[in-house]
């Protein structure tokens, strides 16, 4: 054999700790993965898997921008391995796509699919980037309405006046030596002192001494130690140097007070007969924004459902998107429905309100003065109001629209957008809160 | 010895230390060079999991320049490991002079022992196959070193920064596989090309001409670029394209050496594997170990070389060759002998030749016989639909095609070949490449991408000719998007 002896180099733990050498490659590849979701955003929210699912639940998110592509052989080009014993032709082995047998090796010129890459989020992680897309300042506080909900106490700082069981002993001892220090009496005696030591030097080194015991003590701080450790010199220059008033000091407590912040998302769906399933699946998905835009603005989140054809009901959520309905349409009797809510339940000066409501606007024409007024009497009580018309792609040249009659309202946290296909859904989510953004501006 | 032990400093598991490794390795490298082995000088290292880890992601090498691909990559293993999908190697071993492995600080003596035999088979392996011959060993780790410094200069340098950088990379990366396969073969320089060219065109001497018309001398044309389809993109790229500034070039060279450099790897990993598993077995059978240990390596050494079915285990395909080629040039059956005649080498003396002249295409083509594909059951299969579905077996009619499927999965062949037929197609600048077909299509979504990223290098409109469910089309990629049309 050639060569000189085999070197063995042992493991060491500062050589392993320091082998985290794909630390910053690791970051990238977050940040890429990252970039990617929210390049991609606008897809994967429309995916009808993600709308009404609760927070914690995982989302696999395919990722695009991140895939390592090369030129690689397609589908048509067969393989060849090994089986167990008895493989006959057209026995079948295994599905395409996946788990492709023969791939014996890890290099590239493997089929795609080996590269199939998705990630694991959670929908509250995709909420966040979601709303980091958004660029949406978090809304101003004051903005929100706040009631004190919640008490604590929090230590901060310190008083000379106080009650005497938050008398801080160690800093009123302080406070005294402090004093000590800084009394003419006592910069007399030391001076006395130390005229006297220029006499006589054995008594210089005793002054001295006396000094640094009084550091000593300084840096001890502590009543019962200060007296016990009291020399004969300190005596000397020093009788008796009672505590005063003015070292006492007390430990200051401040109440600190919660806000607690209350929203409401008011819901309003039109469940009439024209509302077919796309059009549900839309406004499904706004409201599933909305409410989730609004949970992280706020702690205490209530929801509350309106369904209303002529007629308008508070329904629970499987009610709200499944039950279909049929009829005509009386849009006001959806936002009357509201507002005897919102009185009866939610008072303007302790709920931040939201309602959305979605229609295809499809309303009896003698019913638009009523809804109207409603409309402008919702848009005054509450936050943000918004109407979203919905009118798959095609149908609003020949269905009539309620977007004409809401254009007389003024209010400025009024807003109406149009929806016609689910890759709308997002740009008028955020044409929506930008109002609210001005708003509160 | 330059490494001293220290166990105190780490906290260990395995009940061995660092002498008994030494110990072992002498034994070990005295029984490899009575067996005749050849080998270059050996370090070891050992490290934890997370190290493996860490070696794995940047393939083995000690330094190598970042990359987004790689922290991908160590995630995807961190996580298969953590979740007990994939366990880790017992060893890895980089080709390079003096040949370097890692070994895992937890593993018992005996997989110690086992793992150290295997890395000499592979050490043997890089510095006598032919494949290697091109990969300057001596200077591995410098070249990944100073590359990995030049780019961590770009990527800190202010005028071009980590997005410039990966701009190229992640286009380069794509086509890295796309150069020569047989490094073997030398590449004529532009100069040879046009003698080459001029050579053909005057064709052979013809001792008849008087009785026959003079052939007309065709002048070939030498504006042409490339003179000669080249297919090596990378670096046809870097001399062609005016425009890139010089650490583009450099990444570009950087990525074609890195590729050139596992690509023998790449083409030897049956045999190499089958190599090193073959010696660890003779090694350690010869080692005379005591029962527990002796047992303890039977259960393991099965392990890594058990077929997987559905799969080629390289450690297994391999060793069976390997194993069958010594049993036929030692004691052929009666069979063989009235078929192939008798050996004219001893076993070994031909497990020593193939090993240094062969690589996977070849070993397989030359060495897999019949009754060993039907003894292991490889099989062709082909999708059809959603499903996988076994088309040829290794029967008596079937066996050459199933084992001209084998050949054309293993090493480079598994990846389409690609080369530049023409850098100023149409007067334009277009870079015209053509695919090679050889029955099997592209895959039109990854084609898609990849040629993007060739536009992206070339900085000019590329079109691609292939062919798709048997029509000939060209794929085109340019500033108005990717289109697809048919060619007549």
């Amino acid at each position: 054999m050639s060569g000189g002896d085999t070197i063995f180099r042992e493991y060491r733990i500062s050589d392993a700790e320091r082998s985290d050498r794909s630390a910053g490659d690791r970051l990238r590849h977050r940040q890429k993965v990252r970039e990617s979701i929210r390049e991609n955003i606008a897809d994967i929210i429309a995916e009808e898997s993600i709308i009404g699912k609760d927070k914690d639940r995982v989302i696999k998110v395919p990722l695009r921008g991140i895939k390592e592509y090369r030129f690689v052989f397609g589908d048509n080009a067969p393989g060849a391995s090994q089986g167990d014993g008895d493989s006959r032709p057209g026995q079948v082995v295994g599905k395409t796509g996946k788990d492709a047998p023969g791939k014996g090796d890890e290099h590239a010129g493997d089929r795609p699919g080996v590269d199939y890459y998705e990630t694991d989020v959670t929908l509250e992680e995709l909420i966040e980037i979601m709303f980091e897309d958004l660029e949406l300042p978090n809304l101003e506080r004051r903005a929100l309405r706040e009631i004190q909900a919640d008490y604590s106490s929090r230590r901060k700082g310190y008083r000379k006046v106080g009650i005497r069981i938050r008398l801080d002993k160690r800093r009123t001892a302080k406070q005294r030596v402090m004093r000590m220090l800084a009394s003419d009496k006592r910069i007399d005696a030391v001076a006395r002192a130390l005229e006297e030591s220029k006499a006589d030097r054995e008594l210089d080194t005793g002054v001295e001494g006396a000094l640094d015991e009084i550091a000593l003590e300084e840096g001890r701080l502590d009543e019962e130690a200060l007296a016990a450790s009291t020399g004969a010199e300190f005596q000397r220059v020093h009788r008796r140097f009672p505590f005063h008033l003015n070292d006492l000091r007390y430990k200051h407590v401040e109440i600190d007070t919660k806000e607690e912040s209350n929203a409401a998302v008011i819901c309003i769906m039109d469940t009439s007969g024209s509302m077919d399933t796309m059009k549900k699946y839309l406004a499904r998905s706004f409201f599933f924004l909305l409410y989730q835009f609004i949970s992280t603005r706020y702690r205490n989140v209530e929801i509350v459902l309106i369904a209303h054809h002529t007629e308008a009901s508070e329904v629970t959520e499987e009610e709200f998107f499944h039950k279909g309905e049929s009829g005509g349409t009386f849009i006001s009797s959806g936002y009357a429905k509201a507002l005897e809510i919102i009185a009866a339940r939610y008072h303007p000066s302790l709920w931040n309100l939201y309602a959305f409501h979605c229609s295809d606007g499809d309303n009896f024409d003698s019913d638009n003065p009523a809804a109207l007024k409603d409309a402008e009497e919702l848009a005054g009580i509450c936050n943000l109001f918004g109407y979203g018309e919905i009118k798959p792609l095609g149908s609003r040249y020949y269905e009539s629209s309620m977007l004409n009659v809401f254009r007389q309202i003024q209010a400025p946290n009024f807003h109406t957008v149009l929806i016609e296909r689910k890759e709308d859904i997002w740009p008028s989510f955020r044409a929506f809160l930008a109002k609210d953004r001005v708003k509160e501006a | 010895m330059s490494a001293t032990p220290n166990a105190g400093d780490a906290p260990r598991i395995a009940p061995w230390n660092l002498t008994d490794l030494v110990e072992w390795d002498r034994r070990i490298r005295d029984k490899a060079a009575e067996f005749g082995l050849d080998c270059y000088p050996q370090e070891f290292e050992l490290c934890d999991h997370t190290g493996m880890l860490g070696y794995m992601a940047y393939s083995g090498m000690p330094s190598h320049y970042p990359h987004w691909s790689y922290g991908k990559s160590y995630e995807k293993l961190k996580t298969l490991y953590d979740h007990g999908v994939s366990g880790l190697p017992y060893e890895m071993v980089i080709n390079s002079n003096p040949a370097i492995a890692y070994l895992m600080r937890d593993n018992s003596i005996l997989l110690q022992v086992l793992t150290i035999a295997h890395v000499y088979g592979h050490n043997d392996f890089f510095k006598n196959n032919f494949t290697f011959k091109s990969t300057r060993a001596e200077l591995t780790i410098e070249a990944f070193k100073a590359a990995a410094m030049r780019v961590r200069r770009y990527v800190e340098d202010p005028s071009i920064g980590v997005e410039q950088v990966e701009r190229i990379l992640d286009a380069a990366h794509a086509l890295s596989w796309q150069c020569r396969r047989n490094l073997a073969i030398k590449k004529l320089t532009p100069l040879e090309q046009m003698a080459r060219a001029e050579d053909t065109a005057q064709g052979q001497s013809d001792p008849f001409q008087k009785i026959h018309a003079r052939k007309q001398i065709e002048a070939p044309d030498f504006h042409k670029v490339p003179l000669e389809p080249d297919e090596d993109l990378l670096l046809f790229i870097r001399d062609h394209n005016p425009f890139l500034a010089d650490w583009e070039k450099d990444l570009l060279t950087i990525v074609d050496e890195e590729a050139k450099y596992f690509i023998s790897m790449m083409e030897t990993k049956i045999m190499n594997e089958g190599w090193a598993s073959y010696w660890h077995k003779k090694i350690l059978e010869s080692l005379e170990l005591e029962q527990g240990l002796h047992l303890e390596f039977i259960v393991n050494h099965n392990q890594v070389v058990r077929p997987i079915p559905g799969q080629i285990n390289p450690y297994h395909l391999g060793l069976k060759i390997w194993e069958d080629i010594y049993r036929r040039f030692t004691n052929p059956t009666a069979e063989e002998i009235k078929r192939d005649g008798p050996p004219v080498k001893s076993g070994t003396e031909k497990t020593f030749e193939v090993r240094e002249v062969e690589r996977d295409a070849s070993f397989i083509r030359r060495y897999l016989t019949e009754d060993l594909m039907r003894e292991m059951d490889i099989f062709e299969y082909e999708a059809r639909g959603e499903e996988l579905v076994v088309s040829k077996v290794a029967d008596e009619e079937g066996w050459r095609e199933v084992k001209a499927t084998l050949i054309k999965n293993v090493g480079t062949n598994s990846i389409p070949v690609l080369k530049v037929e023409d850098a100023d197609f149409g007067q334009n600048r277009t870079l015209y490449v053509k695919h090679y077909h050889d029955g099997r299509d592209l895959h039109i979504e990854y084609a898609e991408k990849s040629l993007n990223y060739l536009q992206r290098l070339w900085g000019r409109e590329v079109v691609l000719e292939t062919v798709l469910d048997g029509k000939r089309s060209l794929l085109c990629s340019n500033d108005r998007g990717f289109s697809v049309r048919a060619l007549k």
